[in-house]
């Protein structure tokens, strides 16, 4: 057997030859010991280290000579009180064997040799005849080793140690296992422990690979690590609408867009499907084209083109239906998504993270030893840091004192100049778009510039200056960070509303204008068409006018291809609006300040421009208001969301770049959840909002009479009756007339709305139950601290009783904590000078290097008993201090 | 048990620790050479190079306390720092590698140590020492002023990613 474990790798005969040598080591360490070690049997580190390289010998010794039986009552007793801290069974069985150390120092120094000579007389002891008790025993013992090995990993000793118990444990069970019958434990062993290994490396990979999955992770940690978790909030958020338009986009693109120009009739055999005489010849210049009009205005990029066949193509696809559903089935997937996002933040944030430890955790656990780059490591310090500052931010909000009256007056008094700003500007809003709807009466034409563009100065001037005013507001209220950026949102959010309002008033008024025309067109259309009539085949009025091509036919304004070309135009410019802001906002200003910083006579780059900050609010307000005009646009143009997808993409490098490269932090980092929540109600409010307009038009105003899926139908929605009537069997147009009935209608809306109340209470129930639950533990917390302190203070006491005759005297509790030690190794000096030469003063080793220290230090300081200790005992296992009350009388003699 | 065989992690852990100076370690180890490499050597490898307390690993685990490191040593340190060394043996040396002075008590001035460590001096001094003393609010148990090995395991082993971020990219482990 000895030979097998010594063939192998070079590394390993070396470990070989070490553990030899240590074994010799520990027994002339054996050997100088004082007696008295068996005498104290609950010393821990020195006694296990020696207990550790004398054991193995001990063992093969003691099992060739069968002697187990002997000692059989004293391991069961002592087993026992060993096992206290679980699976350190091993330990126990050294603590035993040490005892019996001193007795058999001798005899195991023989056996050692005898062992080293051969295991030649280890053969003749297999032979012996075993009786059923031995058996028993033996078997034990083999569990007790494989256990041994088996948890060998969890010990705290060095290498060398490791190794010679290990050598030992498994030659024990190599050779007794074969005696009783078994020897497959080792194999079976090593073959979990690799699969083990396997299956953790898989997970890891696994876990890495779901990151590299997630799209620009790398970029948002790499900035939330610069700039803090709410600069990344912000990208996470345009991230999150990402996802959000790739469906909608896949849903436009799938359903309406590809089979209408897979399969619907091709451009130039409709007059809907055609440029118009007048507008071909400049139809393709860019100008034209960059303006959504020309041939992209015929196109599928907008509602117009759109045949009203019910079906198309030889899937018989239909198109009208489909169209109607795709924009239904937008809108209700929006709010489907942002409400289920919502509900699942509101979950992980109601959850709540144990706080108990946030400085410490931060501390000790941040770093991650996985980083083996120094691009990333640089990453990981910046995150530690803005962590650390955002933690101490917190800290500090929690800490202030603050004159409670005067920050209610101030705040109140913010808020009411808020909401004057904020009136102010909704009055002048209202007031400029009736003085245009005025000048829109009487015409435009005698009106200047300033007339003329009123609406969109004014719009733009608010936007510019009311945000800094909130800011400077805001000053005022002294709110934590976090909470001064709600409060900013809502106020710059309350003023966008007013753009949006003017921004639909607009386009109503637009659309009654165009529906205006359309009358008058159709009435002329009816004219044109007699004419036409009239002109070519008098007698036969069934046959069509074949010859008319289809770019001469007069057409009406199509008001839907209207309201889609706005909103294309809107998003548009308006990411063209964005992208220069920051070109020359962050970009420009940043180089400016930059370079011109070595020739200026002030400070630029800590003085008046300075580099700029991220702008969260104005952002996340941008991102909101443009998902809002894609909601509101998608119906009736179906490549909006392909446009939006386009603008988050760009803007999600461009930005990424922008605030990496121009941008510095804030003075004060502030922690923001991953997951904003209140990003998320501003998108779910404006999303009801912007549903409200394409509701309205689809249900009350009458659709165009020649361009698009629903021409010819009085409402958009007419439709769906027109699918039920056809396509399906008339039972089912009968259920569905039943269930639509309002006498159903109502008591199940009634039905849903006693539903959300029930549950609405119920959620509120368990979250004050949760409270109720976290207090709880939280004061629990503090019990045990205080426990914790007293039990202390009350050993503290204790241990300085053996130093003065007297009573304990109350002292005050910091001097004892901190001078405990010191008092500790003064009680050892003055009581047992003689036996110096193990702990140094304090009670611990000399530290050199890790060797002597490697069995664990005393827990807790202040629990150890001061005077009645040997020189190789330098801690006291925590827990019960059994030795106590018998202390005062001084150390055994 | 994992040396026995010439591919497991133990051999290759020998490799390495060949490869970091090959003319130092000699391939044959049965007459035990007394090799130590130097701290230098230990610190440029892959997994410690940026690793801001890798002085305090190679220290803790080293037999001479100044991180100059045997073949042992090695071993010992690797089978630490691998993902399959249980959580509270990962405790107990990460207690050590944070207790700068040795004196088996994270106190105050480790705990600053720390913190320049993992903020590359970034924080002022106030921030440094009101993080120090929070920490030592939340996690000093018997209110002694410093944290004991006790009280550091309490802490960690609630930590939520505490073996995640102590598993080191080490392949190997050996015993």
């Amino acid at each position: 057997m000895a030979m097998e474990v010594e063939e192998g790798s070079a590394a390993e005969s070396e470990e070989n030859d070490k553990t030899e040598e240590n074994k010799t080591d520990g027994d002339d360490e054996g050997d100088q010991k004082p007696d008295p070690v068996h005498r104290v049997p609950r010393k821990r580190p020195q006694r296990i280290r020696v207990g550790l390289e004398s054991d193995s010998d001990e063992e093969v010794g003691k099992s060739r000579k069968n002697r187990a039986n002997q000692k059989s009552k004293e391991e069961g007793g002592e087993d026992g009180e060993d096992e206290e801290k679980g699976g350190k069974k091993g330990r126990g069985k050294n603590d035993k064997k040490n005892d019996k150390k001193g007795k058999k120092e001798k005899a195991n120094k023989k056996k050692k040799d005898k062992k080293k000579s051969g295991s030649g007389s280890d053969s003749d002891s297999e032979e012996e005849p075993i009786t059923e008790e031995e058996l028993a025993k033996l078997k034990e013992e083999v569990e007790e080793k494989k256990k041994l090995i088996a948890t060998l990993r969890n010990k705290p000793w060095k290498m060398k140690k490791k190794l010679a118990v290990l050598k030992e444990a498994q030659l024990f069970v190599e050779k007794f296992e074969g005696a009783l019958g078994k020897g497959k434990g080792k194999k079976f062993y090593a073959y979990k422990v690799m699969m083990m290994k396997k299956w953790l490396k898989f997970q890891r990979d696994f876990e890495n690979f779901k990151t590299a999955c997630i799209p620009w992770e790398f970029k948002i940690k790499e900035i939330e690590s610069h700039f803090g978790s709410s600069v990344a909030s912000y990208f996470i958020f345009l991230r999150w609408m990402y996802g959000v338009n790739m469906i909608l986009f896949g849903l436009s693109f799938g359903l309406v867009m590809i089979p209408e120009a897979l399969m619907g009739k091709p451009y130039g055999t409709l007059p809907r499907k055609t440029v118009p005489r007048a507008e071909e010849a400049n139809a393709m210049n860019f100008a034209t084209l960059w303006d959504f009009s020309g041939f992209a205005q015929y196109s599928v990029l907008f509602y117009g083109y759109y045949d009203n066949k019910r079906t198309i193509g030889w899937l018989k696809f239909r198109m009208p239906l489909s169209y109607f559903l795709v924009g239904v089935g937008t809108i209700g997937y929006s709010f489907m998504v942002v409400i289920r996002t919502m509900a699942k933040n509101a979950h992980d944030d109601g959850g709540g993270d144990d706080t108990s430890f946030n400085f410490s955790w931060k501390m000790f656990t941040s770093w991650d030893y996985l980083i083996g780059n120094p691009e990333t490591a640089d990453n990981k310090f910046a995150s530690i840091t803005t962590s650390f500052k955002e933690a101490i931010v917190e800290e500090q909000e929690s800490r202030k004192e603050e004159n409670i009256h005067l920050t209610r007056f101030l705040r109140v008094l913010a808020n009411f100049f808020a909401f004057c700003t904020l009136a102010g500007s909704g009055y002048l809003i209202y007031f400029v778009v009736r003085r245009s709807q005025q000048f829109a009466l009487e015409g435009m034409d005698n009106l200047g510039w300033w007339e003329r563009n009123e609406v969109n100065m004014v719009m733009s001037l608010l936007g510019m200056f009311c945000p800094t005013l909130f800011d400077v507001i805001s000053s005022l209220e002294n709110y934590h960070p976090r909470i001064a950026l709600r409060w900013q949102l809502g106020r710059i959010f309350a003023l966008f509303l007013g753009n949006l309002y003017t921004f639909i008033i607009a386009l109503m008024d637009d659309i009654n204008l165009k529906l205006e025309e359309e009358k008058i067109v159709r009435y002329n259309m009816t004219i044109w068409e007699a004419s036409l009539y009239n002109g070519t085949i008098p007698e036969n009025a069934t046959a069509p006018p074949i010859q008319v091509d289809p770019a001469d036919v007069p057409r009406g304004p199509c008001w839907e291809t209207m309201v889609g070309q706005e909103f294309v135009r809107l998003t548009v410019s308006d990411t063209v609006t964005t992208y220069i802001t920051i070109l020359i906002g962050d970009f420009l200003r940043a180089v400016f300040v930059r370079f011109f910083n070595y020739c200026w006579c002030w400070d630029l780059e800590y003085g008046f421009p300075s580099y700029s900050e991220f702008d969260i609010s104005g952002n996340v307000l941008g991102l909101i208001f443009n998902q809002g005009m894609i909601w509101m646009g998608s119906f009736y143009a179906p490549c909006l969301p392909a446009i939006n997808i386009f603008r988050l993409h760009t803007s999600m490098y461009l930005q990424c770049w922008a605030v990496m490269c121009c941008n510095v932090p804030q003075e004060r980092v502030f922690k923001a959840s991953r997951s904003n929540n209140f990003y998320m109600a501003m998108l779910l409010f404006i999303l009801f909002l912007s549903t409200l307009p394409v509701v309205y038009t689809v249900v009350s105003i009458p659709p165009s009479f020649d361009c698009g899926p629903f021409s010819g139908k009085t409402r958009m929605y007419e439709v769906i009756g027109e699918t039920l009537e056809h396509d399906f069997p008339s039972w089912f147009a009968k259920v569905f007339g039943y269930a639509s009935n309002p006498g159903l209608i109502l008591p199940f809306i009634l039905l849903m709305v006693l539903g959300i109340y029930y549950l609405n209470a119920t959620s509120k129930s368990y979250k004050e139950a949760n409270l109720e639950l976290k207090k709880k533990l939280q004061m629990q917390a503090e019990e045990n601290k205080k426990r914790n302190k007293q039990k202390a203070q009350k050993t503290n006491e204790m241990e300085e009783n053996p130093l003065d005759p007297d009573p304990p005297q109350p002292k005050p509790k910091k001097e004892e904590t901190s001078s405990a030690n010191q008092a500790n190794g003064e009680a050892q000096k003055t009581t047992n000078p003689p036996q110096q030469q193990g702990p140094a003063p304090n009670g611990r080793y000399p530290s050199q290097g890790r060797g002597e220290n490697l069995a664990p230090p005393p827990r807790v300081a202040v629990t150890r008993p001061p005077a009645p200790r040997g020189p190789d005992m330098p801690g006291h296992a925590s827990g019960v201090p059994r030795g106590q009350p018998r202390m005062p009388m001084g150390p055994p003699r | 048990m994992c040396c026995q065989d010439p591919l497991s992690p133990c051999t290759r852990l020998f490799y390495r620790y060949r490869d970091l100076a090959p003319q130092l370690v000699p391939l044959d180890y049965s007459d035990k050479p007394d090799v130590m490499l130097p701290y230098e050597l230990i610190s440029s490898m892959p997994e410690l190079k940026d690793n801001p307390f890798r002085q305090r690993i190679a220290e803790v685990f080293s037999e001479d306390g100044e991180g100059n490191m045997t073949l042992d040593d090695f071993l010992d340190m690797f089978s630490v720092l691998s993902e399959m060394a249980p959580r509270d043996l990962k405790a107990y040396y990460a207690f050590k590698i944070y207790d700068f002075n040795n004196d088996d008590y994270i106190c105050k001035s480790d705990l600053e140590k720390t913190v320049n460590k993992l903020t590359r001096h970034e924080l002022t001094p106030e921030e440094v020492s009101l993080v120090c003393e929070k920490v030592i609010e939340e996690a000093d148990l018997d209110n002694d002023g410093k944290l004991s090995l006790e009280d550091f395991q309490h802490m960690i082993v609630r930590a939520p990613d505490f073996l995640r971020a102590a598993a080191a990219t080490v392949k190997g482990y050996c015993h």
